[in-house]
């Protein structure tokens, strides 16, 4: 379960209104600009409590999305990029977040690096739709993830910071 | 050293060769395949000949179970997922000989997967739906397949999904008969369950939880019954300490005995519905834990979140206004014949008293379990019994054999 931080972000996240998936040719334009106001609200009100940790784009009729999301650990910056796509039955259920480069290097992960939600997020996601939105699936969904795996995969040395031309990210 | 030139001309010439040794291989696989194949079968026969691979399910039309067997070779099944549970039913209802297969799945067959039934290890990095068709086709090529290498809850995949499901029946451009959800997600699940919303199709579930050891069966008939969006996902309890389960580490345990058991109880209740035989289960469940089998029937949920439910529910309320069930009363004839004139009647050749006598006693049990036969008391004794009496009663021969050998 997501710890109080966690919680208290979320509890600033605008819930959304618009009942309506990507099928749904007339209300998804509405839900999908109720999606990227409370991302931009969330990602905000990151920058203003130092905490910021991902950024996310679509592509323009916002079945697809792809962005970078990174985690501080022991002072150090370890970086991933994710995707996914909003399935046909979003919001009922919420999208599967793949983080591909990790992909068969954690347990909890499905084929693809699909990032193991269905204990911790999935419950949650139900009885809150359709309230929640991508904001939430990233503040309840993939923080908590990336806050128990990496320091893991960090400690048993299978993810190792980048070096990129002569800087570390 | 090498010019660029002389490299050139030497990758050419491994090229030649290597199409050359591709050639061969292809030539000596289609022979083989042409010897192992045996030809297509125009119509199921009944003859009892150790070459028909149809007579032990033909024999169920003697037995009484299927009034009409060969109509398993009008339907067609779609089956979404094809791993440890899809895999499985694919094949049984291949080798049942079912009209035509319709299989979906993005996954490889992986070496991880080789805990569970049908892949075998060198279809390692092959597409799941195209290891499994090669596999089945070659156990049954009277079955004709269909295969979708893609994953059903995207925006594009899902118009096609619902294509096929619409217009991939035996005759193109009718819909398939049933759809089987043999898929492992929540996500999945739901796509599949609106898309048979949206149609009206006819579908059964199926699933193994995630600690392997409880399963379920659900068929879903769209406004009759409910629908997977209906109500939380149902779970068998196991029964086990919840604390115990969670597990570090390990998203998803699977066993290849639950998965067959549930694809075992999947295809039964397919072909009950698809041939007409038995009772049909709405729901059944399987606790491996305990061996427990639950089974009950739900409504259709009126404040259910998917609106193609909802309007499905309108649609059969209206059906079943239209037309009331009428009872079937079966009502068994007693045979009088015109005339009788010496006042023949039909006697058992043994009264009841004999009947009991050479019976024996029942053990008690629970209801729906019986004995196959009885040994009467006196026998059992066995001491004076003659051969010609053991004969004369109507035992299981597997009795008289006892029988002989105890003298």
């Amino acid at each position: 379960m997501a710890d109080e931080a966690t919680r208290k972000a979320v509890s600033q996240i605008p819930l959304l209104k618009t009942n309506a998936g990507p099928r749904d040719r007339t209300l998804w334009p509405q839900r999908l600009k109720e999606e990227y106001q409370a991302l931009i609200h969330f990602v905000e009100q990151n920058k203003a409590a130092d905490n910021d940790w991902f950024r996310l784009e679509s592509n323009p009729d916002g079945t697809r999305w792809t962005g970078t999301c990174w985690f501080i650990h022991e002072l150090l910056r370890y970086e991933f990029q994710i995707e996914f796509d909003i399935p046909v039955t979003y919001p009922d259920t919420a999208p599967e977040v793949a983080v591909p480069e990790l992909d068969g290097k954690t347990a909890k992960m499905y084929r693809g690096g699909k990032i193991c939600l269905t204990d911790h997020f999935a419950p949650l996601w139900a009885r809150n739709v359709p309230r929640f939105g991508l904001a939430h699936l990233m503040a309840l969904g993939l923080g908590p993830w990336l806050a128990v795996e990496i320091p893991d995969l960090i400690s048993k040395g299978i993810v190792q910071r980048e070096k990129r031309g002569n800087t570390y990210l | 050293m090498a010019t660029v030139e002389e490299l050139k001309l030497r990758v050419r010439e491994l090229e030649n060769e290597l199409i050359k040794c591709k050639q061969k291989q292809c030539a000596m696989e289609d022979a083989q395949s042409l010897e192992l194949h045996r030809p297509k079968i125009e119509k199921m026969s009944a003859e009892v000949v150790d070459s028909n691979p149809y007579s032990r399910l033909m024999a169920l039309k003697r037995m009484g179970i299927v009034d009409d067997y060969e109509k398993i070779r009008t339907f067609a099944v779609a089956v979404v997922g094809v791993g440890g549970v899809g895999s499985v039913t694919a094949e049984m209802l291949t080798r049942c000989g079912i009209g035509k297969l319709l299989l979906f799945d993005y996954d490889k067959v992986e070496l991880a997967n080789m805990n569970r039934l049908f892949f075998q290890p060198h279809q390692a990095g092959l597409s799941k739906v195209e290891a499994a068709e090669h596999t089945l086709r070659n156990i049954n090529p009277d079955v004709s397949f269909e295969t979708h290498n893609y994953n059903i809850t995207t925006m594009e995949n899902f118009t096609h999904f619902m294509d096929r499901i619409r217009h991939g029946g035996m005759e193109e451009g009718k819909p398939v008969d049933l759809v089987l959800s043999c898929v492992d997600n929540f996500e999945a699940r739901m796509a599949i369950n609106k898309a048979c919303n949206e149609l009206g199709q006819i579908w059964m579930e199926s699933g193994v939880s995630e600690n392997a050891v409880s399963g379920h069966i659900q068929l879903i008939i769209p406004g009759e019954t409910a629908c997977f969006a209906c109500a939380p996902p149902l779970v068998v309890a196991a029964n086990i300490d919840e604390k115990t389960l969670k597990r570090e580490g390990v998203c998803a345990a699977s066993l290849p005995t639950t998965m067959g058991v549930v694809a075992g109880i999947l295809v039964q209740n397919v072909l009950k519905y698809l041939l007409k035989f038995g009772t049909v289960s709405y729901y059944l469940g399987y606790n491996a834990m305990q061996d427990f089998f639950p089974t009950m029937a739900m409504k259709a949920n009126p404040q259910c979140n998917d609106r193609h439910c909802r309007e499905q529910q309108e649609e059969y309320k209206k059906r079943e206004a239209e037309c009331p069930k009428v009872e079937v009363v079966q009502e068994e004839e007693e045979v009088v014949h015109e005339d009788n004139e010496w006042g023949i009647e039909l006697v058992s050749e043994v009264t009841d008293a004999e009947l009991q006598a050479a019976t024996g006693d029942r053990p008690e049990l629970p209801e729906g379990i019986t004995v196959a036969y009885t040994i009467p008391a006196e026998v059992r004794v066995a001491q004076h019994i003659t051969a010609s009496q053991v004969l004369t009663s109507f035992y299981h021969r597997d009795l008289q054999m006892h029988l002989w050998f105890d003298k």
